[in-house]
């Protein structure tokens, strides 16, 4: 009997004694946090996708807490975050324009009745690791015949936290009604050719070859052959060609579509319809 | 050198190589198999536990020969040493966070997920059985870490190839997993007749 009282007495003890200490612990260690930053994370997604380059919600709700970073950033929480934080913090912010993420690639790898490959062509079987990254580095700068082209491994399906980028036809397409523009993958994307742009009616460049035109057609029918044939009729001077490449001066753009007629590789589009041709 | 001496090097071989607290003894299995997706947090996860550990080991010395041993209550080892991980892993979580913000950032998230970890449990009571004094404990509980770290990260290695490549469908992630740590396992125990000392 004696025993079980000096057992329970000891425990009971020690377990008083850590719960003392614990509770003088919490004051003494006591790490004064902002009472605004509760209500700021809660503004955010919470998906911890890094977009706005911080360490997670958490990091960029602190960020904005000390002035280091501006209200706006979060892509995923757009316009809605934005005016919330705008709110807490007691300034005003600007509209956020929803940007989404844009894979510069029109290819798809298929073939024609003839059995030819049209779209993006491949130098031959890959059996490698099913890794883009991977592919990325066989020698010759992977399977794809074209330097720049989607080489359809999916690591941007695989870093998509909101199941918004999926590879069809052996090239990744976004979901423009999923994406909420983090950018997650184009930072998983060895090719670099995922960027963002702005959602609406713009005209975007769907292709990143900076190849010249003979060595990019080819590897691709629909690569951008640095013809400029959009430039010549661009009213408003707001394309130039840039090693092979058209590129779009948004400042000027009014996205009057006449550049996506005339392109004879019809990989210039409207940024609704993405990198889909059909 | 003397004896002393060669007991801490011994104790220090075994607990990193030939008796590795994962895959020798088998303890601490949770956090192998769950945070042992990526490299970095795989080594994180290893630099916790091995700072849990060593401290862990100080402590439940402490406790065991100041209190248990003079009243008698070896039976109470246990949970006495549960009681004291618990509220120690609180204490240090909270004195990280206060004083060294850039260790609490790296290790944070797993603290709190070592306080009802086995393996630092299972040092404890390695200790007590072996009648370590206070230098041989913290020593055993230190290189067990570190042979904790030495596992996960070699395993989360292991992983992060396996998980790319091409697999039957049925072994694609855990299955594979398991399958691995069992072949680093065996690989390990190729270590169990190394006695140096």
């Amino acid at each position: 009997m004696n025993e079980i009282l000096i057992a329970l007495a000891i425990l009971g003890g020690m377990g008083l004694i850590f719960g003392l200490v614990l509770a003088i612990a919490s004051k003494v260690f006591y790490v004064e946090e902002d009472e605004r930053l509760a209500p700021l994370t809660e503004c955010l997604p919470g998906a911890n996708c890094g977009g706005c380059g911080y360490a997670g919600c958490g990091g960029y709700a602190e960020a904005v807490l000390k002035g280091e970073a501006e209200i706006g950033k979060c892509a995923s929480g757009g316009d809605e975050a934005a005016q919330k934080m705008a709110e807490i913090m007691g300034v005003k912010a600007e509209k956020v324009a929803r940007r989404v993420a844009m894979v510069r690639c029109s290819g798809y790898k298929r073939t024609d009745e003839d059995g030819k490959p049209v779209g993006l062509m491949m130098k031959g079987d890959y059996e490698g690791l099913h890794d883009c990254l991977a592919a990325s580095k066989v020698a010759g700068r992977g399977p794809t015949i074209c330097k720049y082209g989607c080489l359809g491994f999916g690591n941007c399906t695989r870093a998509c936290k909101y199941d918004a980028i999926h590879v069809v036809d052996g090239v990744a397409r976004v979901d423009f009604d999923k994406c909420v523009g983090c950018m997650s993958c184009a930072a998983a994307c060895p090719r670099g050719i995922i960027t963002s742009v702005e959602y609406g009616e713009h005209i975007v460049i769907s292709c990143s070859s900076h190849a010249k035109g003979a060595v990019t057609t080819r590897g691709c029918t629909i690569g951008c052959i640095g013809c400029g044939l959009c430039k010549k009729i661009c009213p408003k001077d707001a394309i130039t060609i840039d090693r092979n490449l058209a590129v779009i001066d948004y400042s000027k753009c009014d996205s009057c579509g006449l550049c996506v007629n005339v392109c004879p590789k019809k990989m210039i589009r409207k940024a609704t319809q993405g990198g889909s041709r059909d | 050198m003397s004896a002393y001496v060669q007991s801490l090097l011994g104790i220090l071989i075994s607990a990193i190589i030939s008796e590795n607290f994962i895959l020798v003894k088998f303890y601490g299995i949770c956090p192998f198999m769950g945070v042992s997706k990526k490299t970095d947090t795989a080594l994180g996860m290893g630099m916790a536990v091995t700072f849990v550990m060593g401290i862990a080991s100080a402590a439940c010395w402490a406790v065991d020969n100041l209190i248990l041993i003079p009243l008698g209550l070896e039976y109470m080892q246990t949970v006495a040493f549960i009681l004291v991980i618990a509220a120690l892993v609180q204490v240090v979580e909270m004195f990280l966070k206060k004083f060294v913000p850039a260790l609490y950032q790296a290790l944070g998230i797993y603290l709190p997920l070592i306080t009802t970890n086995c393996a630092v449990l299972g040092v404890a009571l390695v200790n007590a059985q072996n009648g370590y004094d206070f230098l041989q404990s913290v020593v055993y509980g230190v290189t067990g870490g570190l042979g904790f770290t030495l596992a996960i990260v070699l395993f989360a290695s292991v992983r992060e190839r396996t998980d790319k490549s091409d697999c039957p469908k049925s072994f694609e992630g855990f299955p594979l997993a398991l399958i691995a740590a069992g072949l680093l396992a065996m690989a390990f125990m190729g270590f169990s007749g190394l006695k140096i000392f």
